[in-house]
C-alpha cells in the first residue's frame, strides 16, 4: 500500500495513507441508491405482484360488494345509530366516529374528566336504548373508545344485550336474532389468542338478509 | 385467566424454540467464507472489496457515513413527495423539520411519526422513503451486532470484519426472504398490499366511507422484523388493517422477539460459550416475564374511575373485562399486555393499543422498559446494551472482591469502562436532559392531551422513546412542533449513535487485547448468579436514575386515580 501511495497525486491520501476514510464516501452513497431500489421498490412491487395473483380479496381491503357498489370493508367498522341494527364501539376518529381516511383513538388518560364524562354519559345511553337497569354495569367495550376508531367487533357480552332491541325494531323472534349472533361470534385462535368477538358489520348484513323482501347477494366471507 | 397465561407461555416457548433456529442462522452467515451471487452483484454495485478487513474505526465509519447518506436520501425523498408518482391524495412534502425528523426517526430504528401516515404520505413515499429507511436501520443493527460479537471473540486482532459484507449478508440472507414469506402470510390473514390508495363505501345507514389502501403488508412485515414500528396508519398495528386477527398480533410479536433473542444464541455459538448466551436469554426473558405481569395484572384490574362511571370490568366467558379504552376487542387485554411488553422491551414501537390511555401502573411498563433499553432491545442494540451493563457488572464485582475485573477472558481496564459509562450516561441524560428543557419550554402545555402528572408522563415518554429508539407515544401528545421534531430528533441520534458508537470501540479494545486464563480469582459469569446480579446492576442503574421522574408521573398518578382525583 504504502509503496504505491507515493504514485497518488492527492496529497491527503499520502500523508494519511491508513486514514480510516478512504474510500468510504462512493460506497456509502451507491450503497444507499441501491438499498432504496432494492427495497424501497423492487421489494414492495413484488410481493404486491404476489398478493395480487394469490390473495386479491385481502390485498385489496377485503371489500364487500352488492349490487350498489362497495359497502364497506369486512375488517373496518362502520357507524351505525339505527335500532334496527347492533351498534359498534364508540369511536375518537375526527370529525365523525369510525372515519377510515384518519384512525384514531381517544388518547385520553386514565385521570382525564372528559374521559370520565363521556363513559357516564355512553353508560346512560346505552342502559336507555337496551332497556337496562338504570344503575346496571355495561359491558366495558360499549363504553369504551378503541384504539383506532375503526374497530370492527364487540363483545359477546355487548352483542347479546343488544339482541333484544334489534329484534323488536324489525319485528323478529328474539330467538333468530340470538342464533344468527352465534352463528357470526368468532372464537379464539388456536383456542388461545385474542378474545370470542362478534364482527358488527357482518352480523348487521346477515340481518338484511333475513328479511326476503330485500334479495341481497351481500355478505361476508 | 388461565387462558391468558397458556398463551404468554406458547409465545415464550415459540420464542426460544425459534432464537435457537435463527441464532445458529446468524452465526453460520457471520462466519460463512462463502459470498453469494446477490451479494456479489451488491459488492460490485458499490464498489468495495468484501476480502478487506476492517478495524473498528474503519467499521464505525463505514456505518455511520453509509447511514448518513441512507437518512439523506430519505430526507430528500420526503421533501420530494409532491413531485412523486403514486399520490393519488395529493399529499405534499413534509416541512424541513418534520423531515429531518422523520428521516432520523426510521435510519436510527426509532419510527417517533410525528405525522399520521395515511393522510400525510403518499404510497411513493411509504415505499421508497420509509420502507427502504426501515431495512437500512434494522440491517445496520444486525451488522453491527456481528461486529460486535466478532470483536469479542477475536484475540490480539484489530479485525471486527467486514462492514459491507455484514450488511449485505443479513440483507439478502435474513430480512429480506423472512419479511417476503410473512408479507405473505399477512395478506393472507387481511393485510392489504395494493398500489392504490383508497376505496370509498356507502355503508349500510348510508353514509360515505373513505377506506384508505396501499403497499401495507409488505411495510408491516420489515416493521416488526426490523424491531422499528413506525405504522403505515395513524394508529399502526392497533389499525385493523395493519392487524386484522389475533394470528396476525401473535406473528407480530414473534417477529419482533425473533432477532434479539436470536443473538443471545449466535453470541454464545461465535464464543463458544453457549452457556454464557443463555445467561444473558435468561436475563431478558426474566425481565420480560416481570414486565409483563405488572402490564397485564394492571390493564386487567382496569380503572375504579371507569368501574364507578359504569363500566363492567369483570373478565368472563363473553368479554374480556379490563381497561378497554384505547384496546381493539380482537386482542382483549392478554394479547394488548403481551405486545406492549414486547414492543417496549424490542424498542420496536409498533402499538396494537393506545398507550396514552393504560392505567398508570400498566403505562409504567413502556416507560421502564424503555429506560432501561435491555431487555431484549432493538435488532442488534439491544444486545450490545445488555454487554454494556454486563461489563458495569464484572466491574462492580471486580471492585468488590479487590481484583481487576475480567470478561469473556478478557482483562476489563480504564479505557472500556470509560466508554462503558459514556453510553450508560448519554441515556439518561438525553431522557432526563431533554424532558426538562421541555418542562421549561414555554409552549409545552399546548401540546399536552392530559394534564396533572399524565401531562408530564407524556413528555418524558416521548424523549424516552426518542432516545430508545422505540417510537412509541402516549400519542396525545403533539409533538410536531418545531421545538419537539428538532430535540426529538437529536434524542434520537443521541441514543442511538451515542451508544453503539462507544460500545463499538469498547468492543474493538477488547478485541485488541490477549485472552488471559481464567484464575482462582476470576468471577465466572455463565452462572445463574450472575444473572441475578447483572438484573440486580440493570434495575439498580436504570432505577435509582429515573426513579424520581417515574415518582412524578406514573406514581404520582396511579395514587391519584386510586384517589378519584380527575383533571379538567
Amino acid at each position: 500500500m504504502r509503496t504505491l501511495n507515493h504514485l497518488n497525486p492527492s496529497p491527503a491520501a499520502t500523508a494519511i495513507p491508513g486514514s480510516p476514510l478512504k474510500g468510504l464516501s462512493g460506497p456509502c452513497v451507491r450503497g444507499a441508491l441501491f438499498v432504496a431500489l432494492l427495497t424501497g421498490m423492487v421489494y414492495p412491487l413484488a410481493i404486491t405482484g404476489v398478493a395480487q395473483l394469490l390473495f386479491a380479496y385481502q390485498a385489496n381491503g377485503s371489500l364487500i360488494a352488492d349490487n350498489q357498489g362497495i359497502v364497506g370493508s369486512g375488517l373496518i367498522g362502520q357507524a351505525f345509530t339505527s335500532p334496527r341494527y347492533f351498534h359498534p364501539r364508540p369511536s375518537a376518529t375526527i370529525p365523525g366516529p369510525y372515519n377510515a381516511g384518519a384512525s384514531a383513538g381517544s388518547n385520553l388518560g386514565p385521570t382525564n374528566q372528559t374521559l370520565i364524562d363521556n363513559v357516564k354519559q355512553r353508560a346512560t345511553a346505552y342502559r336507555q336504548a337496551n332497556g337496562l337497569a338504570v344503575n346496571a354495569l355495561v359491558p366495558v367495550d360499549a363504553v369504551t373508545a378503541s384504539a383506532s376508531g375503526l374497530d370492527p367487533h364487540i363483545s359477546v357480552a355487548n352483542a347479546t344485550l343488544q339482541a333484544a332491541r334489534v329484534a323488536q325494531a324489525r319485528g323478529l323472534a328474539p330467538g333468530s336474532v340470538q342464533q344468527l349472533l352465534v352463528q357470526h361470534t368468532e372464537g379464539r385462535v388456536f383456542g388461545i389468542f385474542g378474545e370470542p368477538r362478534v364482527n358488527v358489520l357482518c352480523l348487521n348484513l346477515a340481518l338484511d338478509a333475513l328479511k326476503p323482501s330485500i334479495p341481497s347477494m351481500t355478505s361476508c366471507p | 385467566m388461565e387462558l391468558d397465561i397458556s398463551g404468554f407461555t406458547a409465545v415464550l416457548v415459540t420464542m426460544t424454540g425459534l432464537a435457537i433456529i435463527m441464532g445458529h442462522r446468524l452465526a453460520k452467515l457471520f462466519e460463512d467464507e462463502q459470498h453469494l451471487a446477490p451479494e456479489r452483484l451488491s459488492y460490485r454495485v458499490l464498489g468495495v472489496d468484501p476480502a478487506e478487513r476492517m478495524g473498528c474505526a474503519r467499521y464505525s465509519l463505514a456505518l455511520l457515513l453509509s447511514n448518513a447518506a441512507m437518512m439523506a436520501l430519505g430526507y430528500v425523498l420526503l421533501r420530494l413527495q409532491g413531485w412523486l408518482p403514486l399520490n393519488e391524495p395529493g399529499n405534499t412534502a413534509q416541512a424541513p423539520d418534520l423531515a429531518f425528523n422523520t428521516a432520523a426517526s426510521f435510519i436510527t430504528n426509532t419510527n417517533w411519526q410525528a405525522y399520521a401516515g395515511e393522510s400525510s404520505l403518499s404510497n411513493a413515499t411509504q415505499m421508497t422513503a420509509i420502507t427502504f429507511l426501515m431495512f437500512c436501520s434494522a440491517t445496520t443493527g444486525v451488522a453491527a451486532a456481528g461486529g460486535f460479537i466478532r470483536a469479542l471473540a477475536r484475540t490480539s486482532s484489530q479485525d471486527m470484519g467486514n462492514y459491507w459484507v455484514d450488511f449485505m449478508r443479513v440483507l439478502w440472507r435474513v430480512m429480506l426472504p423472512l419479511c417476503f414469506i410473512m408479507a405473505l402470510i399477512c395478506v393472507w390473514q387481511g393485510i392489504p398490499q395494493t398500489l392504490s390508495s383508497q376505496a370509498v363505501a356507502t355503508t349500510l345507514e348510508g353514509a360515505r366511507q373513505q377506506i384508505m389502501l396501499g403497499p401495507v403488508a409488505s411495510f408491516e412485515t420489515i416493521k416488526h422484523i426490523g424491531t422499528n414500528g413506525g405504522g403505515f396508519f395513524n394508529t399502526n398495528a392497533a389499525h385493523p388493517f395493519e392487524n386484522p386477527t389475533p394470528l396476525t398480533n401473535v406473528l407480530h410479536i414473534l417477529s419482533m422477539l425473533l432477532i434479539p433473542s436470536a443473538l443471545t444464541v449466535t453470541f454464545g455459538l461465535m464464543l463458544a460459550r453457549k452457556k454464557q448466551g443463555w445467561v444473558f436469554f435468561g436475563t431478558f426473558v426474566v425481565m420480560f416475564i416481570g414486565f409483563l405481569v405488572l402490564v397485564y395484572g394492571a390493564e386487567q384490574a382496569g380503572n375504579p374511575l371507569l368501574a364507578r362511571a359504569g363500566a363492567d370490568q369483570q373478565q368472563s366467558a363473553t368479554q374480556s373485562g379490563g381497561n378497554m379504552e384505547g384496546k381493539e376487542l380482537r386482542f382483549g387485554i392478554a394479547d394488548t399486555a403481551l405486545f406492549i411488553t414486547t414492543t417496549t422491551a424490542a424498542t420496536t414501537g409498533s402499538v396494537n393499543a393506545m398507550h396514552d390511555s393504560l392505567t398508570p401502573m400498566g403505562g409504567l411498563v413502556p416507560l421502564a422498559q424503555m429506560m432501561l433499553n435491555c431487555v431484549f432491545g432493538g435488532d442488534g442494540t439491544g444486545f450490545i446494551n445488555l454487554i454494556q451493563y454486563a461489563i458495569l457488572t464484572v466491574f462492580l464485582a471486580g471492585m468488590m472482591i479487590g481484583r481487576t475485573p475480567e470478561f469473556l477472558g478478557k482483562k476489563i481496564e480504564a479505557r472500556e469502562i470509560r466508554l462503558v459509562i459514556l453510553a450508560v450516561l448519554a441515556h439518561p441524560a438525553s431522557i432526563l436532559g431533554f424532558t426538562a428543557l421541555a418542562c421549561l419550554w414555554p409552549d409545552t402545555a399546548a401540546s399536552l392531551n392530559n394534564h396533572g402528572p399524565h401531562g408530564f408522563s407524556e413528555v418524558l415518554y416521548a424523549y424516552a422513546s426518542g432516545t430508545a429508539n422505540n417510537g412509541s407515544a402516549f400519542a396525545g401528545f403533539n409533538a410536531s412542533t418545531p421545538f419537539f421534531n428538532t430535540t426529538i430528533g437529536l434524542a434520537m441520534l443521541i441514543g442511538r449513535y451515542f451508544t453503539l458508537l462507544p460500545m463499538l470501540a469498547a468492543a474493538g479494545s477488547l478485541a485488541a487485547r490477549k485472552t488471559v486464563t481464567a484464575g482462582p480469582g476470576t468471577f465466572p459469569t455463565a452462572t445463574p448468579l450472575f444473572m441475578g446480579l447483572l438484573i440486580f446492576v440493570a434495575l439498580a442503574a436504570g432505577g435509582l436514575t429515573f426513579l424520581p421522574a417515574l415518582t412524578l408521573g406514573p406514581l404520582v398518578e396511579h395514587l391519584q386515580m386510586l384517589g378519584g382525583h380527575l383533571y379538567p
